[in-house]
């Protein structure tokens, strides 16, 4: 009898889910370094990502189907980055994964993801994630050759022979140094110093002295908060009037706060985010630009980033291609990203195509410049 | 050769008084305990970051800072009334577990209350900086030696003149003995753990306009807080301000002459040399072992 | 003194390899078997860890360099060097056993805090060098493309088999661990821990035991270090950093000192801790904090001390009740 009544049961169960299942959500884990040291990224991505997927479930959904992320903090921790993914794929079986946020926890799961084919949309920024090209992983966060190629742009403009580079030994820092001493000489400066800072260090003035021994041009630092902010600091207080490039690290208000009077006259490539506002009316991407500042500014009172426009790529890149492919199935999905062409997302234009997982054209950072702790566009 | 050394001295000396500020306060509560406060950068982050949130709140900045301070001393105390003093009796490796438990606590506290940005500190007057001898001083590095002197004058008036400081030296030389005289070896206890806080929070707040501060500075701050008072002499309160003074520089010279990447380990391993030429730092007391 | 000692310890690793082999089965996805084999993992370095801290007395906030040298001496051995992966983990082994018999000699003269200042300088001078030497290490960013472990023509490829390797690993290690405990060594390390000057009155080489048991515990953290390359195929400095070194501290502390089964207990206790509390989401850290901070209030000898306890209450119950 008692088996019976269990049978009984699980029909019933499996009739009443029958016609519920159209109706049932679609499955996304998001892998995102909420806390920890790279938290200033995770957050506006987490806070990006419900935003946004409130905003596709107030307009319907996507195939008639609400969308579900299941967002999971890495604390910006490899082994915790590796358990988060196995959890979304293994136990929560999702459609896709949005993330990591980082460029270290990204390389380290991708294999994960690709062994059990289910498409990646990575939020950070390092080459090698598509680099050669995986079939199941994507990144939307511009790589920093493009960043470079700005400021080197513009450093030729202004006539600068000789440059000093100042970088993070963190990530971050490393990967835009080793394009820094690339592209550098290549595109005929002189590199008169190399220095670095910890992520953790509170003075830089030991480096900016020596730089300043080197007699440079201009010198470029390449970290995210606060180490350039204290940079920025003790430039002004050593009296240096070299001018300073920064990195599109700190391409956000909370930068411009901690240096103060410091940042100002500072100069670095963003995202066009970073200054919607300040775009001319001409520019395609404006209204949508400004939208998503707005609404953000308004649930969290908080100023948008460039980061949180990662969580906004990757999350709507694949409702896009959920919606292309008519299908959850990560295969399925995989195949319409590889096909998405001229996606209006907020890092810019992305473009896929079997031989580029990073979408992003050059277009992708302009040039602003700090005065008077607010953005000025100062070229493309 | 030595171009840029005046520059360096004075990044140095700024930061290696934090580093002394810091290690003093290891001292304090090494001295009447024996334990080792993993949670002292803790002390040094709630400083800084209490005294950006009750200014930022509308209290004037000087009255912020002693507000954050006092706080700080109070939340010390807790942690030993609460967390320490439960444990009488275990052996001490028990405690310093307790003590990484409570950073963690208090991290994560922070965190959760103050948020996860890097938050700045007013300077106290004015970032202009005094040019002599080849260096741009901060005037808020003069303060952080300052105030660093008159803690260190403090606490020596206060080991010398006042009989609750004669007490806790008491504690320290021979715990046992202390409460046979008639000392309460426990409230020694938690007044050291106050008086650390204090002293923590302090050099949090007057390092806060150099350095920023943020919920996660604790860990590093108070590691090298830890190496300056080895470095000094263990239980010597004025070896950890020189043993800070003295990493503070090496930092700052290895930064500029030998390898801004490596200049850490540089410090570190000028330690470590130092400890195998003399096992109980600069100047400590070889300790006597008990058969 | 009883005879049978070292058949003793090899039924109890026996019975412990069969309880780990037994665990897939009743987890309810293959999730939960990365949790065990970072465990495991962790667990071979704390046993190694508490041999020196618990039963030699000597502590070290700088286990984790080990670790890292391990993974690191593999990864460019058999990425950069192509050399097969058996030399690799060899090398890797030998590598942290190697360093750490050089850094012991002026180190282990070093005591209580002053030896803990040392060996955590140590292990910052080395996570600087896994940071900085970016042309070796590959610096902050990672070491990618470490090939998966494969022996004698088998590849470990699913995670599955990667467990059976780890538990086999680890129920050795804990083999070796506890007859070495019991062993004559065992016995003279537990002497020098009481008193130093007492034991070597009594004979015992102070410098050689030290320096053999901090070789050995330094040779587990590497050999774990080499099996969790290539169990991820890629690694990070941050891994290897002085939080790792701290943690590893509290795994021994808190399992127990002195207990071969508490430092397991203490490993997976603490890797597994994180993971369960998601649930918490924001406030999970101050949870944690707070189970770490109770857990050694209320057991001060640690979670084997505890279940020790509790199986003695257990039987005491039922005594009486029989009685």
């Amino acid at each position: 009898m008692p088996l019976q009544t269990i049978l009984l049961a699980l029909c019933a169960l499996f009739v009443a889910a029958g016609p519920a299942s159209a109706a049932e959500p679609i499955r996304l884990g998001a892998v995102l370094s909420v806390t920890g040291p790279a938290s200033f990224l995770g957050e506006p991505e987490k806070n990006t990502i419900l935003m946004e997927v409130d905003k596709i479930n107030a307009a319907g959904g996507v195939l008639g189907r609400p969308v579900e992320v299941i967002i999971l903090d890495d604390e910006t921790d490899v082994n915790k980055a590796v358990l988060a993914v196995d959890r979304l794929i293994k136990k929560e079986n999702v459609a896709a994964i949005l993330g990591p946020t980082t460029s270290g926890n990204s390389l380290a799961v991708m294999g994960k993801a690709a062994a059990a084919k289910v498409p990646l949309i990575s939020c950070s920024a390092a080459e090698k994630i598509t680099k050669p090209v995986n079939p199941y992983i994507f990144k939307v966060a511009p790589s920093d050759r493009l960043a470079v190629a700005r400021i080197l742009a513009h450093a030729k403009t202004k006539g600068y022979k000789k440059l000093a580079i100042l970088t993070v030994s963190d990530g971050f820092g490393q990967a835009g140094r080793e394009v820094l001493k690339e592209l550098v000489p290549a595109e005929g400066f002189e590199l008169t110093a190399d220095e670095v800072f910890g992520p953790k260090d509170t003075d830089m003035t030991a480096q900016l002295t020596k730089i300043q021994g080197t007699s440079p041009d201009a010198v470029i630092c390449w970290g995210t908060n606060p180490g350039p902010a204290v940079v920025a600091k003790n430039r002004v207080q050593l009296g240096l009037t070299t001018p300073l490039y920064m990195s599109h690290g700190v391409a956000s208000k909370k930068f411009i706060e901690l240096a103060g009077d410091a940042a100002d006259g500072l100069l670095l490539p963003a995202g066009k985010i970073t200054a919607a506002a300040k775009l001319p009316g001409t520019d395609a991407q404006k209204a949508q630009l400004v939208a998503y500042a707005t609404a953000y500014d308004e649930r969290y009172k908080a100023p948008v980033s460039t980061f949180g426009g990662h969580g906004y790529d990757s999350l709507h890149l694949a409702v896009r291609a959920i919606a292309d492919a008519k299908s959850d199935k990560p295969e399925a999905i995989r195949d319409a990203l590889e096909k998405i062409k001229g996606f209006a997302g907020i890092g810019g234009i992305f473009t896929f195509t079997p031989e580029d997982h990073a979408g992003l054209g050059p277009d992708a950072f302009i040039m602003l410049g700090i005065e008077k702790g607010d953005w000025v566009i100062v070229g493309p | 050769m030595f171009a840029g050394a005046p520059q360096y001295i004075v990044s140095g000396l700024t930061q290696g008084a934090a580093y002394g500020l810091i290690g003093l306060g290891f001292t304090m509560i090494f001295n009447t305990t024996g334990i080792i406060n993993f949670a002292q950068g803790e002390f040094v982050m709630l400083g800084g970051m209490l005294s950006v949130c009750l200014s930022v709140a509308g209290l004037p900045l000087p009255l912020a800072i002693v507000a954050a301070c006092l706080a700080t001393a109070v939340i010390g105390g807790l942690m030993e009334r609460l967390a320490i003093r439960p444990l009488a009796g275990a052996p001490p490796v028990n405690a310093v577990i307790i003590t990484i438990g409570v950073s963690i606590l208090l991290r994560g506290g922070a965190m959760l209350a103050f948020g996860k940005d890097t938050l700045a500190l007013p300077a106290f007057s004015g970032v202009k900086p005094i040019l002599a001898f080849g260096a741009a001083i901060q005037p808020q590095s003069l303060w952080v030696l300052a105030v660093t002197l008159a803690l260190l004058a403090a606490l020596k008036l206060f080991f010398t003149a006042t009989i609750q400081g004669k007490a806790m030296l008491a504690c320290a030389c021979q715990k046992k003995a202390a409460s046979l005289v008639g000392i309460s070896v426990a409230r020694m206890a938690l007044l050291s753990f106050a008086i650390s806080g204090l002293i923590g929070a302090t050099a949090g707040a007057i390092l806060a306009p150099i350095t920023m501060t943020a919920y996660d500075v604790g860990m590093m701050l108070g590691l090298k807080g830890f190496a300056a008072c080895i470095l000094g002499g263990l239980g010597n309160p004025f070896g950890a301000a020189a043993g800070g003074l003295i990493l503070g520089i090496l930092e700052s010279f290895g930064a500029g002459y030998v390898s801004s990447g490596y200049k850490d380990a540089f410090a570190f391993i000028v330690l470590l040399l130092l400890l195998f030429v003399k096992p109980s730092g600069l100047f400590g007391k070889a300790g006597v072992e008990r058969v | 003194m009883k005879r049978p000692v070292i058949g003793q310890s090899v039924v109890q690793a026996g019975l412990f390899l069969l309880l780990l082999l037994a665990v897939p089965a009743a987890l309810p996805n293959e999730y939960y078997l990365s949790i065990c084999i970072l465990g495991s993992l962790n667990a071979v370095i704390a046993v190694g860890l508490n041999l020196l801290m618990g039963y030699a007395g000597q502590v070290s906030l700088g286990h984790a360099a080990f670790y890292g040298l391990g993974a690191y001496a593999t990864a460019i051995a058999t990425t950069r060097f192509g050399l097969p992966i058996p030399v690799g983990m060899a090398a890797g082994v030998t590598l942290a056993a190697a360093v750490a018999w050089i850094v012991a000699a002026p180190t282990l003269r070093l005591k209580g805090n002053y030896l803990a200042m040392a060996t955590l300088g140590f292990g910052i001078i080395i996570s600087i060098v896994f940071n900085e030497a970016v042309d070796l290490t590959g610096g902050p960013s990672g070491y990618v493309g470490i090939p998966r472990l494969a022996l004698f023509g088998y590849t470990f490829e699913s995670d599955r088999s990667y467990y059976t390797l780890m538990a086999v690993v680890l129920a050795l290690v804990v083999l070796v661990a506890l007859h070495l405990m019991k062993s004559r060594t065992g016995r003279a390390l537990r002497a020098l821990h009481v008193s130093e000057k007492a034991a070597s009155s009594l004979g015992i080489d102070i410098a050689a035991h030290k320096r053999f048991v901090f070789v050995l515990s330094a040779a587990l953290a590497g050999l774990a270090g080499v099996l969790y390359a290539h169990y991820l195929s890629f690694i990070a400095p941050a891994s290897f950093g002085f939080s790792f070194s701290v943690q590893l501290v509290v795994m021994v502390v808190l399992g127990g000192m002195a207990s071969v089964w508490g430092s397991v207990a203490g490993a997976f206790f603490l890797t597994a801790l994180p993971e369960a509390l998601r649930e918490f989401e924001d406030i999970d850290i101050l949870v944690y904090g707070a189970i770490l901070v109770l857990t050694i209030m209320f057991l001060p000898d640690g979670l084997a001390g505890g279940l020790k306890r509790l199986g003695r209450k257990l039987r005491r119950v039922g005594v009486d009740h029989a009685g």
